[in-house]
């Protein structure tokens, strides 16, 4: 089938602005909207600039807006999307060029959160693993699925509105430790999201959730953070 | 040179074993790791079952175990020092990593959770043993989340989307290496006293496989330019189950879970190849029993494809056959929820590219191109050693799929991936911050960047007669079609002729892009280079190794040839030209004997 596809273009060394360019493309409809994106830059334009690796949905580095969502160009197909296609950067992040965004500023928000592991109390006496039960395992599962692909966060209204927003993806981090029933610095975190520019610039959009593409339910995730801050209390 | 950069200690890649290796070094050196992507997007992520370790925390089981079944997995290529020296460090590998917070699944005492895996067995019964640790089936994953994590608590310096084009050598030794900042085009040329190559492998240059962009083999390019023989390199493991045409990778998990294989007449076809493990053989044995039924005509539909079943009452039904139980000696069953919780990922993954549901449907498949075996020469610290006596090249280290230590040998077996990156990394790290320690930096020559200079100067002034992306595709076929998993000198032949001529052709690639910033078509431009380079090693290995051996499987010669070929080889280049040598195989406790599952 032929594919109509509107691709947002922008290179610094020669636009003052970004514009759109259409590019007309045969696919097959089981084609991810990435192999779309290979084909054009292989055979079209090789100036074409994106991120991309695994090519399916698990290192995060093709979230762009397809079609005015964010998605994984490489886990979304032609037949999801249809013949009219429509690709973006991820709003919020300054562009570099063409689809790439600077992903330092994400990057620094997910590192503000402390976002590994923190247990300084002596290893169990026989060298082993420490005991965790299925059930405080389960407790953290879903935040554990994070790519980092920042889909959430360039999805969210209140982090365009202020990038001093650790935004949802960090939220996401900070959850995966602050309720792994081995880790200890849970009061720190709760404590760094209860800034400012944490927690509270959440307003429950609920554009994180229907943009994660690992099926994490952010803003539920989100709001146990909020609950914990609130009571104190991790269960 | 504008931007210099002095560190002891370089780490070229930030995957599993490259984070590892920082995280070691970092503690006794001044260490910097450069990686072409941010850490977290690199391939150990898209790792799934799991990392081995007789932990026994089900069922006995014994590192001399884990040890005997990746010597008989390797076909006796693996050297057995270096296996015995990876599966005993095993144990305290998984349990580091478990301290670091990985969150692996639980057992009910809540230990760390197992699962049974190709080839991993009881030593005494033959039976399937559990000894894969877990983290549902993105293992990887946390393993590459859990190691970026501890390397930002530890502050080890990153400089991400930083391509390494050049390794630096002087008098012999290490002396650093030269990269390109992605973000503004510009050459930097990291000062180093020790190297240490984490590059991954190069399953990109065939055309079905479960590998990522990035796996262009450029650290055994960049180190075969600068004289240093590669090992092995005919060897490559084809995973059987791939998701037909993407070749996306369907973990070995699956069958560890109950699932089997089947062909297109609806028999479970394992039983036949290998009776005792039968759907838990190794990955290479499996690989050639799909596609044998294929030639047959045993295909689905005719086409190139079987089926995976893990609907739960095909798991429960054959689990019964086969008299599995629980560790408690209880039948095996599984439930359709059970499916999900402990496969997200491959449901996922089914659902999105295939339209089919695992828990009610089987899952079409094809063996994919999955792991490089061979790779840089190294002994079991991680030290580069480039000859027949394992002469160690001062200041240069290699760790995980880039490196062929080798404890892979002729076929990997699951799983042992992601030990190889924990164990080797680690040594490599400690190693090359040792070294440094006693070293000083070597001059740097006049014009450490010229090389790398000259090759994109090359790249952006070609003629433009030739198109990178079909030269591509081109080479892509012709490995998997004639490199692949069956291979014969007639068809290899015109392979490495069809591999040469695209070399030629690749001369005449021209970049478009005239631009400093992104400039991704000259980056990928140079991996292709990368590609044809690395894969000219595969083919001449290929034609070279006149016997069938792991996932070497050659139709003219199909026996294993302990009397000539029992021994690696090493591919040099010289004067523009590949050399073959070879150096022997270390074997201590373990005979060659015929490999049977």
């Amino acid at each position: 089938m032929e594919v109509t596809i509107k691709i947002f273009r922008y290179n610094p060394e020669k636009d003052q602005r970004g514009n759109y360019v259409t590019y007309k493309v045969e696919a097959h409809e089981n084609d991810r909207v990435l192999d779309v994106l290979e084909y054009i830059k292989g055979k079209i334009d090789g100036a074409l600039s994106f991120r991309r690796s695994c090519a399916h949905g698990v290192c995060g580095s093709d979230a762009m807006r397809i079609n005015g969502r964010n998605m994984l160009a490489c886990k979304v197909l032609i037949r999801d999307v249809g013949a009219n296609i429509t690709v973006e950067p991820i709003l919020g992040l300054p562009i570099k060029k063409d689809l790439i965004v600077d992903m330092e500023p994400f990057f620094d928000n997910y590192k503000k959160v402390l976002p590994y592991f923190i247990n300084d109390s002596p290893l169990p006496a026989d060298g082993r693993e420490r005991l965790q039960s299925p059930e405080e395992r389960a407790r953290f599962d879903e935040t554990t699925k994070c790519i980092l692909c920042a889909a959430c966060t360039t999805s969210c209204p209140s982090y365009w509105a202020n990038g001093e927003y650790y935004g949802p993806a960090a939220i996401v981090n900070a959850h995966r430790f602050i309720f792994d029933s081995r880790d200890e610095a849970a009061d720190q975190r709760l404590q760094i999201l209860a800034e400012t520019d944490g927690i509270a610039r959440c307003h429950t959009a609920y554009n994180c959730t229907e943009a994660c593409p690992r099926e994490i339910k952010v803003t539920k995730a989100i709001g146990e953070v909020k609950m914990a801050i609130m009571t104190g209390k991790l269960d | 040179m504008a931007n210099v950069h002095q560190f002891d200690v370089v780490v070229v890649g930030a995957g599993g074993a490259g984070l590892m290796a920082g995280l070691y070094a970092s503690r006794g050196a001044k260490t910097a790791v450069i990686s072409k992507l941010y850490p977290t997007r690199s391939h150990t992520g898209a790792a799934q079952g799991g990392i081995s370790a007789a932990l026994g925390n089900y069922e006995e089981d014994k590192p001399e175990w884990h040890t005997y079944d990746t010597v008989k997995g390797s076909d006796y290529l693996g050297d057995q020092d270096a296996i015995e020296f990876m599966c005993s460090e095993a144990i305290d590998a998984v349990l580091e990593l478990e301290h670091m917070g990985l969150p692996f699944d639980r057992t009910h005492e809540g230990r760390i959770s197992q699962r049974p895996f190709g080839g991993h067995t009881n030593n005494e019964t033959g039976k399937p043993v559990r000894r894969a640790c877990h983290a549902a089936d993105r293992t990887g994953h946390m393993i590459l989340q859990t190691l970026y994590q501890q390397c930002l608590k530890n502050k080890v310096n990153f400089f991400d989307e930083y391509q390494v084009l050049d390794f630096i050598l002087v008098n012999g030794r290490a002396a650093g290496v030269v990269a390109v900042e992605l973000a503004t085009g510009e050459l930097h040329t990291f000062h180093a006293k020790a190297v240490i190559f984490a590059t991954g492998g190069h399953g990109r240059i065939f055309e079905v496989t479960s590998n990522a962009y990035a796996y262009t083999g450029d650290g055994a390019a960049i180190l075969l330019r600068r004289g240093i023989p590669l090992e092995d390199m005919e060897f490559f493991q084809f995973h059987p189950t791939g998701i037909y045409k993407l070749g996306i990778l369907i973990t070995e998990g699956v069958r560890g879970e109950g699932g089997i294989l089947i062909n297109g007449q609806g028999e479970r076809f394992m039983p036949k190849y290998a009776p005792a493990v039968k759907d838990l053989a190794s990955r290479d044995v499996i690989s050639r029993a799909i596609y044998t039924e294929i030639r047959e005509g045993r295909g689905v539909n005719g086409q190139n494809y079987v089926y995976l079943d893990v609907r739960p009452e095909s798991v429960n039904r054959y689990a019964a056959m086969d008299g599995r139980t629980n560790p408690d000696g209880s039948p095996y069953t599984i439930t359709g929820e059970q499916v999900l919780a402990k496969l997200p990922d491959i449901i996922d993954f089914c659902r999105v590219y295939l339209g089919v549901d695992p828990v009610t449907q089987m899952m079409p498949i094809q063996p994919t191109a999955h792991y490089t075996m061979g790779g840089i020469p190294t002994n079991k610290y991680g030290e580069v050693v480039v000859d027949d006596k394992d002469t160690i090249f001062p200041g240069l280290y290699a760790a995980g799929e880039c490196a062929c230590v080798s404890v892979h040998g002729a076929n990997r077996l699951g799983t042992n991936s992601l030990l190889d990156l924990v164990v080797f990394g680690k040594h490599a790290g400690l190693k090359a911050a040792e070294y440094a320690k006693h070293t000083d930096f070597e001059k740097l020559p006049g014009d450490a960047e010229s090389t790398a200079r000259s090759a994109f100067d090359a790249l952006r002034n070609g003629s433009g007669r030739e198109n990178a992306f079909d030269i591509s595709n081109e080479l892509k076929k012709v490995m998997f079609e004639d490199v692949g998993i069956y291979r014969n000198e007639k068809d290899m032949t015109a392979a490495l002729e069809k591999v040469r001529e695209l070399q030629r052709r690749f001369k005449d690639v021209g970049v478009n892009d005239t631009g400093r910033i992104f400039n991704t078509e000259l980056l990928n431009a140079w991996e292709l280079g990368n590609m044809l380079e690395v894969a000219e090693t595969v083919a001449v290995g290929a034609l070279n190794r006149k016997e069938s051996r792991g996932g070497h499987s050659r139709e003219d010669y199909p026996e294993r040839d302990d009397q000539n070929w029992l021994k690696h080889s090493l591919i040099t280049k010289k004067d523009g030209r590949l050399e073959i040598g070879y150096k022997p195989v270390v074997i201590t406790k373990y005979q060659p004997k015929a490999r049977v599952y």
